[in-house]
């Protein structure tokens, strides 16, 4: 059912603040690595661990990766965006303030595109800023422990407007934002390790009202589909509430996935005051024009794009576009096989069913695939060449997945080549033809259906090896005797 | 903004505290500072009388003058993304006044 | 044998890689005099047991023949808020007592780069708040020339340190004047650098952008070759500019004639002390008898320095302080309720901080808060620009610009230390130099009637330095007669 007519009078408003994890090797304001499933506090240093006078730098990487995520968003980008402090006292917060952005980030007035429900959805994203990410407290009953190798791991957040109307049109809008990130090659795309991570506000109103509601943040959603699932529950639960005549309190509420539940994280009465200023430890950040144009012109082809481009420059239907353009990695694979191939209608076929159902079976990626895009699109140049016939091909196939070995040497090793001489088949044919006096006089007498039983004997004679069409058009010409 | 006083300024009552003791026990409070009552009194007395001096700034005309952080024209250096190691865990948590194993220990944080 | 007492870092420093006096020897002579000196003025928070170890490994560097730095064997006294690797870094503040940094700050590297032996940690106000030495954890500071007197602030240590002659020089910070106001108070040369020259790293933050270190020395020599050392681009401090550094000792010249300097009528329009407008008087006539052009300049604006200069100041440190918090290092309270978080939080910076201290964290805290930001923060760094450029205009008149350091020379101990706003106000001829970021100096000029000493300041444009050193030069020599006199404890 659509959310049109599902939440009945009311509308759920929705907005999205993702953080994604920049995937760079240094932190975003020290030197330390970012690779933090080393030990516990072995990835810091006196920066991040906010001792006194340590400064922070800032790390160029992570700047070009936002610039570029920043550009594939549609934003503009700041020529100078500032670095603010945003100051609270928590444990895993070493400096008492995170250096983010404030009124001055790095990319705004965004706008993300993509397919919901066969429509186009475009929805705004009003900024995307750096900051540097906190440590992490494990809880033991009786005391914290705080550990800082996460401290300081940059981040980008991305901030929606609040456009979105329904749970899968927002979980939607998270695997798109999600798509770009993985193809620009910025993040990871972990979402369970928090590389990638979703906060939702959520609201409701009556139809037609154009007050906003009192809004809710969502926190702790590790995948699209608890996103989806806790905005639904969070929607009806307000809608619950506004129908009893509840005021909907502003709060941060955390997504339970085993009760499928939200509830209000115990907080402080106390409204917050971060008191963002400029950190004057840090001189204003300047991009000029040049620059922020070389990093668009690195920006690879977005999913939709690429899309597009594989319907009209392979002649694909837009199911199969979608589908092979769902991860830059597929699609790249599949690119390669159509280049190894030169047929991209048959690359199309071999990866959207045998390849992806060989992947799915094993749970594997594409980058874990044992047959390389090269070696299917041999195979397949294989076919078309006549060496092997596509019946022989899934057996190509099979052997390469399990040996990882070129089809030509499987094709060579197991002597599975294509007999195309036709006077070997002439002769597999007569023996048939001998062997099955019957069937031939029943043929002859006009019992033509038989003719699919002597290619199956022809075929199983030559163990599936004579090209189908020889065998076709000799035993024609046979069986007229 | 310049000299027009927006909402959100001080009240400019000529000789009244601008910062009375509830408004000190406030800031103090977001400043994680426990101060004796003796504390707070001496404290509103004193940053009430600077706060009476420091209103003098109103008096200046800053329409569209944008605020200086830093006072010399520099812009930011960018770092290298390259990974430096200096010193082994050992050394940033050999000050703490409570640890388990190579963490920081503290009082459980309220979820 | 040379009389290290009385010598200059310059010349210890040659002395020492000519081997006509080891490293160690010299260092010995200090931390005699420190033994016997010190406990009467309190100079130093930490003595560096490891000085004499240093200096033997300076010796052997110069007897394997490798090349040593210009301070061979130079004992330098560190201002309690640089961290020293290894060796406690309090900023005379219970909440750092026992702290231990595991790295140095840049300064002090470049220091030790050079051969210069850390002789010890000198005492100041707490975190670098304040203009008296009063406000420190460890006791207060006596000024070597009188100890019923304050040495100056907040590196009253340092002064001390240096006019006592417990070591040849001291790096002092400067956030407000507090390199100038002790060089005054002490009769040494002190130099706040232009904000960017010399990296910020390692250097205990009080307020980010105003904050500088630099030489508190017994020459305008020995300070131009101890800035020479310290400064330049450091890849830790975003702020460090990448300016070339000009070998400052070796381009001073006591030539000033055609030089124009600036006297901010403003600044003279001031109430100050007899003996401060006198000894000023006295230092412009000689300038003049060289032939330098006086040249009346307008900052109208700099009596707004002192509020500008507070609310971003105390802006910037409320922020700076909050990670003294007893969760990794420093104080945590014995006294918060058991499990309570923000208990711990309170009970730690609460006990930890001075009077002083939590005064400007406050202060700061609410110019930040919600509802007040435009008034005060924002307010104040718009001034803080009008400033700026009130000088860039001053400095197309003229090439320096003169004024008294302080209204008055030192005051006893104890006499303002109850009055904040007061204290606060006598920084008037020092704060707008750090606002604007200009490099300011204190030079000897005179004494007071009670025998006090009493500098002048001079301030130049961005990286001008030189033109510093070569003011002071002139100075010291046409008031060479002043250097004559010795603190009453030597």
């Amino acid at each position: 059912m659509s959310s049109e007519t599902r939440f009945g009078a009311y509308e759920p408003v929705i907005g999205i603040e993702i953080h994604v994890q920049l995937q760079t090797k240094s932190k975003m304001f020290c030197t330390d690595s970012t690779a933090f499933a080393s030990g516990d506090n072995e990835c810091v240093c006196e920066v991040c661990t906010g001792m006194p006078g340590a400064l922070p730098t800032v790390n160029r990487t992570a700047i070009e990766y936002a610039v570029k995520t920043g550009l594939a968003l549609g934003c503009t980008i700041r020529e100078k965006s500032v670095f603010s402090r945003k100051q609270y006292f928590y444990p895993d917060l070493p400096k008492g303030y995170q250096i983010s952005q404030f009124d001055l980030p790095l990319c705004e007035n965004g706008r993300v595109e993509f397919f919901h429900d066969g429509k186009k959805k475009s929805i705004e994203i009003i900024r995307a800023h750096v900051e540097e990410d906190a440590g992490k407290s494990t809880h033991q009953g009786d005391c914290s422990l705080i550990n800082l190798n996460r401290a300081s791991v940059p981040l980008l957040e991305i901030v929606s407007g609040p456009d979105l109307r329904g749970p899968e049109e927002a979980a939607e809008y998270a695997r798109t934002v999600h798509k770009m990130v993985q193809y620009l090659e910025i993040c990871d795309g972990n979402l369970e390790e928090g590389s990638f991570r979703c906060d939702c506000n959520v609201s409701v109103r009556k139809r037609g009202d154009p007050k906003f509601g009192t809004r809710v943040e969502i926190k702790n959603i590790n995948s699209f589909r608890f996103v989806e699932k806790a905005i639904e529950y969070e929607i009806l639960r307000q809608i619950d509430a506004v129908e009893s005549g509840e005021k909907i309190r502003q709060e941060t509420r955390l997504y339970d996935p085993d009760k499928n539940r939200t509830f209000a994280m115990r907080s402080k009465e106390e409204a917050h005051d971060y008191r963002y200023f400029p950190d004057p430890d840090l001189l204003p950040l300047v991009l000029n024009k040049p620059e922020i144009e070389a990093l668009r012109a690195k920006l690879p082809e977005m999913p939709l794009a690429r899309a597009a481009r594989f319907q009209a420059e392979y002649k694909l239907p837009e199911y199969d576009s979608q589908v092979l353009t769902a991860e830059k990695d597929l699609a790249d694979y599949f690119e390669k096989v159509v280049r190894a191939s030169g047929n991209a209608k048959a690359a199309s076929n071999w990866v959207m069913t045998e390849l992806l159902r060989e992947l799915n079976d094993s749970k594997k990626t594409v980058n874990q695939s044992p047959i390389s895009a090269e070696h299917l699109g041999e195979m397949i140049a294989l076919i078309d060449k006549g060496t092997i016939s596509g019946k022989i091909a899934k057996t190509v196939f099979a052997e390469m997945w399990t040996s990882g070995k070129a089809p030509e040497l499987i094709v060579k090793e197991k002597g599975l080549v294509q007999i195309t001489d036709t006077s070997a088949i002439e002769k597999s044919i007569d023996e048939v033809l001998a062997a099955n006096p019957k069937e031939l006089a029943d043929y002859r007498g006009g019992k033509e259906k038989l003719f699919g039983f002597f290619v199956g004997q022809v075929m199983k004679a030559t163990k599936g090896q004579a090209s189908p069409d020889l065998v076709n058009q000799l035993l024609k010409a046979k069986l007229k005797g | 903004m310049a000299n027009s006083k927006s909402d959100s300024s001080p009240s400019a009552t000529p000789g009244s505290p601008r910062l009375d003791k509830s408004a000190v026990a406030k800031v103090a409070e977001l400043s994680r500072l426990k101060l004796s009552d003796a504390e707070l009194e001496s404290i509103s007395q004193q940053l009430s009388m600077v706060l009476a001096n420091f209103e003098q700034l109103a008096e200046v005309n800053t329409q569209d003058v944008e605020p200086m952080v830093t006072p010399t024209d520099l812009t930011l250096r960018l770092r290298e993304d390259r990974v430096e190691r200096r010193e082994p865990a050992e050394a940033f948590l050999e000050n703490a006044p409570d640890r388990s194993g190579n963490l920081f220990k503290v009082p459980p944080v309220v979820g | 044998m040379m009389d290290l007492t009385f010598a200059t870092c310059s010349e210890v420093g040659r002395a020492v890689r000519n081997r006509k006096v080891s490293a160690v020897e010299v260092t010995r002579h200090f931390l005699k005099r420190i033994g016997e000196l010190d406990p009467k003025i309190g100079a130093f928070t930490t003595v560096n047991s490891r000085a004499e170890a240093q200096a033997a490994e300076v010796d052997a560097r110069l007897a394997r023949g490798e090349a040593v730095g210009p301070l061979a064997g130079v004992p330098i006294a560190i201002k309690d808020l640089l961290c020293t690797k290894g060796l406690r870094t309090t900023a005379s503040s219970k909440i750092l007592a026992n702290f231990i940094p595991p790295y140095s700050a840049t300064v002090v590297r470049r220091l030790e780069d050079a051969g210069a032996i850390c002789i010890g940690k000198t005492s100041l106000d707490e975190f670098g708040m304040g203009s008296s030495n009063e406000n420190s954890a460890f006791g207060s500071v006596k000024n070597p020339w009188n100890p019923e007197f304050v040495p100056g602030g907040s590196s009253g240590g340092s002064a001390a340190s240096v006019a006592a002659r417990m070591a040849l020089a001291s790096i002092g910070t400067d956030t407000g004047g507090s390199i100038r106001q002790p060089s005054s108070f002490c009769g040494l040369f002190g130099i706040k650098p232009t904000y960017g020259r010399v990296s910020r790293y390692g250097i205990i933050a009080f307020a980010s952008s105003l904050d500088q270190a630099g030489p508190m020395a017994l020459s305008t020599e020995d300070a131009a070759l101890i800035l020479e050392v310290i400064s330049g681009r450091c890849e830790r401090d975003s702020t460090s500019a990448d300016v070339s550094v000009p070998l400052f000792s070796q381009q001073i010249t006591d030539q000033v004639k055609g030089l124009r300097i600036g006297l901010p009528k403003q600044y003279f329009a001031e109430k100050m002390d007899d003996d401060v407008e006198r000894v000023t008087r006295e230092s412009i006539d000689a300038l003049k008898k060289r032939g330098a052009i006086l040249v009346d300049v307008e900052l109208p604006l700099v009596k707004y320095a002192v509020p500008v200069y507070y609310l971003v100041a105390t802006s910037e440190a409320s922020s700076n302080l909050a990670r003294y918090d007893g969760m990794r290092f420093g104080h945590r309270s014995k006294n918060a309720a058991k499990g309570e978080l923000d208990d711990l939080y309170s009970s730690s910076r609460g006990e930890g901080f001075g009077p002083e201290v939590k005064r400007r964290i406050m202060l700061g805290t609410y110019a930040l808060s919600s509802g007040y930001y435009d008034a005060y923060y924002q307010k104040a760094s718009q001034v803080r620009r009008l400033i700026r450029d009130e000088f860039s205009r001053a400095f197309s008149q003229c090439d320096v610009i003169l004024s008294p350091v302080c209204t008055s020379p030192a005051f006893k101990i104890g006499e303002r230390i109850n009055d904040p706003l007061s204290m606060y106000l006598n920084d008037i001829f020092t704060t707008s130099t750090n606002l604007a970021g200009l490099p300011g100096m204190s030079v000897p000029a005179g004494f007071s009637k009670d025998g006090l000493p009493i500098g002048v300041q001079l301030m130049a444009p961005h990286f001008e330095e030189s033109r510093l050193f070569n003011v002071s030069s002139a100075l010291e020599k046409d008031l060479g007669a002043a250097k004559s006199r010795r603190p009453h404890v030597i």
